[in-house]
């Protein structure tokens, strides 16, 4: 079956996004690559604008290489695809993508759509964390490798995941003083993780190394962190937090917090892909085959906003979600190619539950949230009244939680607020974790203008 | 209205070399560097981007990666934008706080 006519559209122009696009186009097909950004390289490989002038060395650490590759490649590419940055994908019905660029809407047919939708950090509420100067750990990074910037003159690094280790370096190594590194996870869940993280030793020692220069540097590292408040009046004056019986204080005016990841899937969920319910992780995720091929026909998956396996899976994941779309409408695949990826995958898999089990999401915290603490951050609304909501109301899911408290209905779309919403109204309703559901995706998958949305420009 | 501070929020550590781009932030003529996104033009010159609608406190932005929607400023002009994820321009005006009364319920 000829496959030049293909309509192939990729939507996110990150590791996973690039490798399937690469992949498309070695096959003779010129797919469309949307992409929000307006440079591509996704979060991990992010861009600066031009005229910045750091080296890959600077930006991108050990990963200079990868990143230098990546780019050109991706540059190269040009000619040989429809790339749309500064553009958002915001709606699937049918068979036809929605996006708008610059206020302009436009609708893609598609036969095969990839989506490497990528992933944002993970959080839960602390007491505090909607003073100025309270940013999530990939924000932090995003300020520094794209902008040049710090968030505070004194940070504070908090939560738990490898991210927490690597901006907090960046940060040392870009002359800001880091006031404390505070891992949620105790010490000893990172020492049960060794025999799987070990299938990546290099990774595994570079993340040794950030801990040891950290603390070389005289910053205080610290593992079973309950953190209790975000201090301070309009602005950020440090953080009380507890380790085991004792109570301790640090002082810094800005706090970088996250808690690993959690994938962008509100496309894949208006695409009408079904779901998973992964305990490890205490998420939900796209059913997808090991290749990336969800059961939905036509749409395919790959990349963190696929499952939080990191860049180099979302490299080989974008490449195996190219071939399986590729096999899919009857082209020829190399099976030796096909073979090499799948192995590297299941290899880097391996390494994600190390992760999970070195840096596990911290659900009892998220569940004794105190009543008072603010947990949508969209709409000022605590923990207590999703209680309230939960025991009051009787709401026996998050989609009528949402209904009855707007948990989840503010801006964001409960892509912040989400997990520890699920969290509490489990441990509320004494039920199991998968039992209160998801959120359901929604279009748009995020803000318009109501002009965009009438198809004029505004 | 509070006092403003013309100390910023963010801080420059690498990238100081580049042109410099004129804009006004509630009223006050101030600089940022071209490449700069609106968010870092204005937490470099402040400490705020906007008021939470809903009564609790200032904001200053929180994922920088056009996510969260916590740093949607206002322009002179009544328009909002997102400012994390647009870039600052010459003779930009923008606001931290609502313009044109009545538009969104704005917190004592």
């Amino acid at each position: 079956m000829a496959t030049s006519g293909m309509r192939a559209v990729v939507v996110g122009a990150g590791p996973a996004g690039m490798r399937a696009a690469q992949t498309l186009v070695a096959a003779g097909i010129r797919p469309v690559v949307i992409d929000e950004a307006g440079r591509s390289g996704g979060q991990i490989y992010r861009r600066p604008p031009e005229g910045f002038v750091r080296d890959a060395e600077t930006l991108y650490g050990a990963d200079a290489a990868k990143a230098r590759d990546l780019h050109a490649m991706f540059d190269r590419l040009r000619d040989a695809i429809d790339y749309r940055p500064d553009t958002l994908a915001w709606n699937v019905a049918g068979d036809m993508l929605h996006v708008v660029t610059d206020g302009v809407a436009d609708a893609l047919p598609f036969d095969a759509l990839i989506l490497a939708t990528g992933a944002t950090d993970r959080l839960l509420p602390i007491a505090g964390w909607t003073r100025p100067g309270c940013y999530s750990l990939g924000g932090a990074q995003v300020a520094l490798k794209a902008q040049g910037c710090a968030i505070g003159r004194r940070v504070l690094f908090l939560g738990t995941g490898p991210l927490l280790y690597l901006v907090a370096h960046q940060y040392r190594k870009a002359g800001v003083e880091v006031a404390a590194v505070l891992d949620t996870a105790p010490f000893a869940a990172q020492v049960r993780a060794l025999p799987d993280l070990m299938v990546r030793p290099g990774f595994l020692l570079r993340g040794a190394s950030f801990r040891a220069g950290l603390q070389a540097a005289g910053v205080t590292v610290a593992n079973g962190v309950v953190p209790r408040a975000i201090e301070g009046g309009r602005e950020v004056s440090g953080l009380r937090y507890r380790i085991g019986d004792k109570e301790h204080h640090v002082a810094a005016d800005a706090v970088a917090m996250g808690f690993h990841l959690r994938s962008e899937t509100q496309l894949a969920d208006l695409a009408g892909c079904p779901f998973l319910f992964d305990a490890a992780s205490g998420q939900w995720r796209p059913d997808a085959d090991r290749d990336g091929r969800s059961p939905r026909a036509g749409v395919y998956l790959a990349g963190d906003g696929a499952r939080v396996l990191g860049a180099d899976a979302a490299e080989a994941g974008g490449r195996l979600a190219a071939l399986a779309a590729l096999a899919d409408a009857g082209h020829a695949v190399d099976a030796g190619e096909l073979a090499a990826l799948r192995r590297r995958m299941a290899m880097l898999d391996r390494f994600r539950r190390g992760l999970a089990t070195a840096f596990p999401w911290p659900a009892d915290l998220a569940r004794s949230v105190a009543d008072d603490v603010i947990l949508c951050r969209c709409e000022n609304i605590t923990a207590g009244q999703l209680r309230e909501t939960a025991s009051a109301k009787g709401a026996p899911e998050l989609n009528r939680t949402k209904a009855l408290s707007r948990i989840g209905m503010g801006r964001c779309q409960g892509r912040f607020c989400g997990s520890a919403a699920a969290e509490i109204l489990a441990d509320a309703r004494g039920t199991p974790l998968a039992e209160v559901g998801r959120l359901r995706g929604q279009a748009p998958v995020k803000p318009l203008s109501m002009a965009t949305a009438k198809g004029t420009r505004p | 209205m509070a006092e403003i501070s013309v100390s910023g929020r963010l801080h420059r550590v690498a990238e100081g070399d580049r042109a410099p781009v004129s804009f006004r932030l509630d009223g006050r003529e101030v600089t940022a560097l071209a490449g700069d996104s609106v968010l870092t033009a204005a937490l470099t010159n402040g400490r705020t981007l906007r008021v939470s609608e809903f009564g609790d406190g200032d904001r200053a932005g929180f994922c920088m990666m056009g996510a969260c929607q916590d740093c949607w400023m206002w322009t002179e002009g009544g328009d909002r934008l997102r400012a994390c994820t647009t870039p600052v321009a010459d003779g930009m005006a923008l606001s931290t706080i609502p313009v044109g009364e009545g538009l969104w319920p704005r917190p004592a």
